[in-house]
């Protein structure tokens, strides 16, 4: 079946004997592809940070056009924090601020519930045997891969069938924080738990079972032995989570009442109404931010990489 | 199907000890049973309702209406749309991400292949909704673009780039042009490049070798790929909502509008439920594809 198929493109030969032809052909596909392989990744790249440099480097342009550079300035990064922005725009600094504090309130709630609910069933995953473990498996890969906006909308369905049940009982309930946490830990719990369990893939169980064999009881082994092992995966999975929270849209949206906007979802205003350079000032802000997170959750797992060749 | 990592067998913790560790496991799954599984349900229920009157969202007398709305002329081009849509973002995401993924994992210094790979996935962590805008700067009728071809009197008059199919779509492909990338990269990162050599040696070239050779074996990859592109794409809201205006409507702000003030969530629900379905779809689909492979 190979020969047939060899011998459409160029004939075989049973003898040893050089086909200067196909030598010069393979020689040239090696070339093309040589020179491809150059071009392929500078292309991608360049498209993948062109727009933030982009970005970042408009953030500082005195012109309020991106079509031309007149030069270095901060007055757009003075102007966020001044109560102004575009000439039309309604901007408010006390509600950005505000929006900020909200989205770092929930975040930090957010990592705490999923990092240890996180931990908990990753090592489960990892370490434990019982009936039902592929349904927790595929249950947690679910909120990975259903679209955020379904997630969104069933949980605005839900809490607003559950509150009016609440207030036809005379229970007061509305949206808010508690609903956006709720929201927040759903679609992170499951990459604290893929990084946790990827950090007990990387374990020698010897080591426990060496403790378990020296009289540790299994609590006194899991604290002593495992959680310092894994504590890496557990704080870069929880710095995932955390920047997963802050930088969420689409659930936020869905879920947020009346005076917990959070700093997307005020950015998203404000996108939506106009586009200023001061939006480019905020926008840098926020890529930074999360670059520095990234950045820290990145070394921590570099360091483990580092420790295992070792 | 999900992550197939199984070390159960070995650990020192007794098979008492492992059993009991389905305990560890309650509070997430209950978490998300609550809060992911359930209100799924609801959404499913309620998109067999009809719209409330007065006030109320929804009001419970059973109709099939909704999904006979969902397949009218109207919204299913919509659906369609997005489904091309979709598929584009994930040929062209695979074309362009394949030999990006190939260049990092065959960096040859631990250095260089850190740093190429961090390239990567330094803007999949970051703000989707700021990389999303960003290209409001560069495709804009006042962008760079523009601003480079009218300044070089190529055209006349700025190129309408913006609120178009063309700015998603481009907007799309960069949005998840990472989740292409990594799963590629990890499984050609463990490919066994003396296959390729034993290839060459075997008289096949390169192209021979890659399409014989290497492309099977990091199918895998490529099949994840494929599947971690086209649900977000299919179901993204913010990328059609900033780029696209009103011209560039796809599933996921049909389904936005529907829940807003003077929304229809009935039809909002069917409009989701028929979504996840095609989600659901195409998870089968790799299933299939990756059960077939092993």
């Amino acid at each position: 079946m190979a020969q047939a198929a060899a011998g459409s493109s160029a004939p075989r030969s049973h003898t040893v004997e050089f086909n200067h032809g196909k030598i010069a052909r393979d020689m040239a596909v090696r070339r093309a592809g040589k020179i491809f392989m150059i071009f392929a990744p500078i292309v991608g790249y360049f498209f993948l940070w062109a727009p933030i440099i982009i970005l970042i480097v408009f953030s500082f342009n005195a012109s309020r056009s991106v079509g031309q550079w007149r030069g270095f300035t901060l007055e757009w990064y003075s102007n966020i924090f001044n109560n102004i922005a575009g000439s039309e725009a309604r901007f408010s600094t006390s509600e950005m601020l505000q929006s900020f504090g909200t989205s770092i309130t929930i975040a930090i709630i957010t990592t705490l519930i999923s990092t240890a609910l996180g931990t908990m069933v990753g090592m489960s995953l990892a370490r434990g045997n019982y009936p039902g473990k592929r349904i927790v498996d595929n249950l947690l890969f679910l909120p990975v891969v259903i679209p955020e906006i379904t997630q969104g909308v069933s949980l605005l369905i839900f809490f607003n069938l559950i509150f009016n049940y609440l207030r036809g009982n005379g229970l007061n309930a509305a949206p808010g924080l508690g609903t956006i946490i709720i929201g927040h830990v759903v679609f992170t719990v499951s990459y604290v738990a893929i990084v946790v369990r990827a950090r007990f893939a990387d374990m020698n169980p010897r080591i426990e079972e060496a403790a378990a064999d020296l009289g540790a009881t299994p609590w006194r082994t899991f604290w002593r032995i495992t959680f310092p092992l894994i504590l890496p995966g557990v704080i870069s999975g929880g710095l995932l989570a955390f920047t997963l929270s802050l930088d969420d849209f689409v659930v936020t949206f869905f879920l947020s009442g009346v005076g917990s906007t959070t700093l997307p979802v005020f950015v998203f205003g404000l996108l939506r109404t106009s586009v200023t350079p001061e939006i480019n000032a905020i926008s840098t802000l926020i890529l930074i931010m999360s670059t520095i997170l990234i950045g820290i959750a990145m070394v921590l797992q570099g360091r483990d990489n580092i420790a295992k060749t070792a | 199907m999900a992550f197939n990592i199984d070390l159960s067998s070995s650990s020192g913790y007794d098979p008492r000890e492992k059993r009991r560790g389905g305990l560890l496991a309650l509070p997430a799954v209950l978490w998300l049973a609550i809060f992911f599984i359930i209100p799924l349900l609801f959404v499913v229920g309620i998109s067999f309702m009809t719209r409330g009157t007065r006030g109320a969202f929804i009001s419970p007398e059973l109709t099939l209406d909704n999904y006979a709305r969902i397949f009218s002329p109207t919204y299913f081009s919509v659906f369609v749309k997005s489904i091309w849509i979709a598929v584009l973002t994930t040929i062209i995401c695979l074309i362009a991400g394949y030999p990006l993924a190939f260049f990092v994992a065959t960096r040859k210094s631990r250095w260089a292949a850190n740093l190429a790979l961090f390239l990567v996935i330094l803007p999949f962590w970051t703000n989707f909704l700021v990389r999303t805008y960003a290209w409001r700067l560069i495709l804009g009728n006042e962008g760079l673009i523009n601003a480079v071809l009218v300044g070089l009197g190529i055209v006349e008059q700025p190129v309408q780039f913006m609120f178009t199919d063309f700015a998603v779509q481009v907007g799309l492909v960069y949005g998840f042009l990472p989740f292409m990338v990594l799963p590629i990269y990890a499984t050609i990162e463990r490919f066994d490049f003396r296959l390729v050599e034993a290839a060459n040696d075997l008289g096949a070239n390169d192209i021979r070798a890659f399409l014989r050779v290497v492309l099977p074996l990091t199918m895998p990859g490529v099949i994840a790929g494929c599947i971690l592109v086209f649900i977000p794409a299919i179901g993204s809201f913010i990328t059609p909502e900033l780029l696209g205006g009103n011209q560039g409507l796809m599933i996921g702000s049909l389904i936005q509008r529907q829940f807003g003030g003077t929304g229809n969530w009935p039809l909002g629900a069917a409009a989701s439920v028929v979504m996840m379905g095609i989600v659901m779809l195409a998870l089968m689909v790799y299933a299939f594809a990756s059960s077939r492979r092993k």
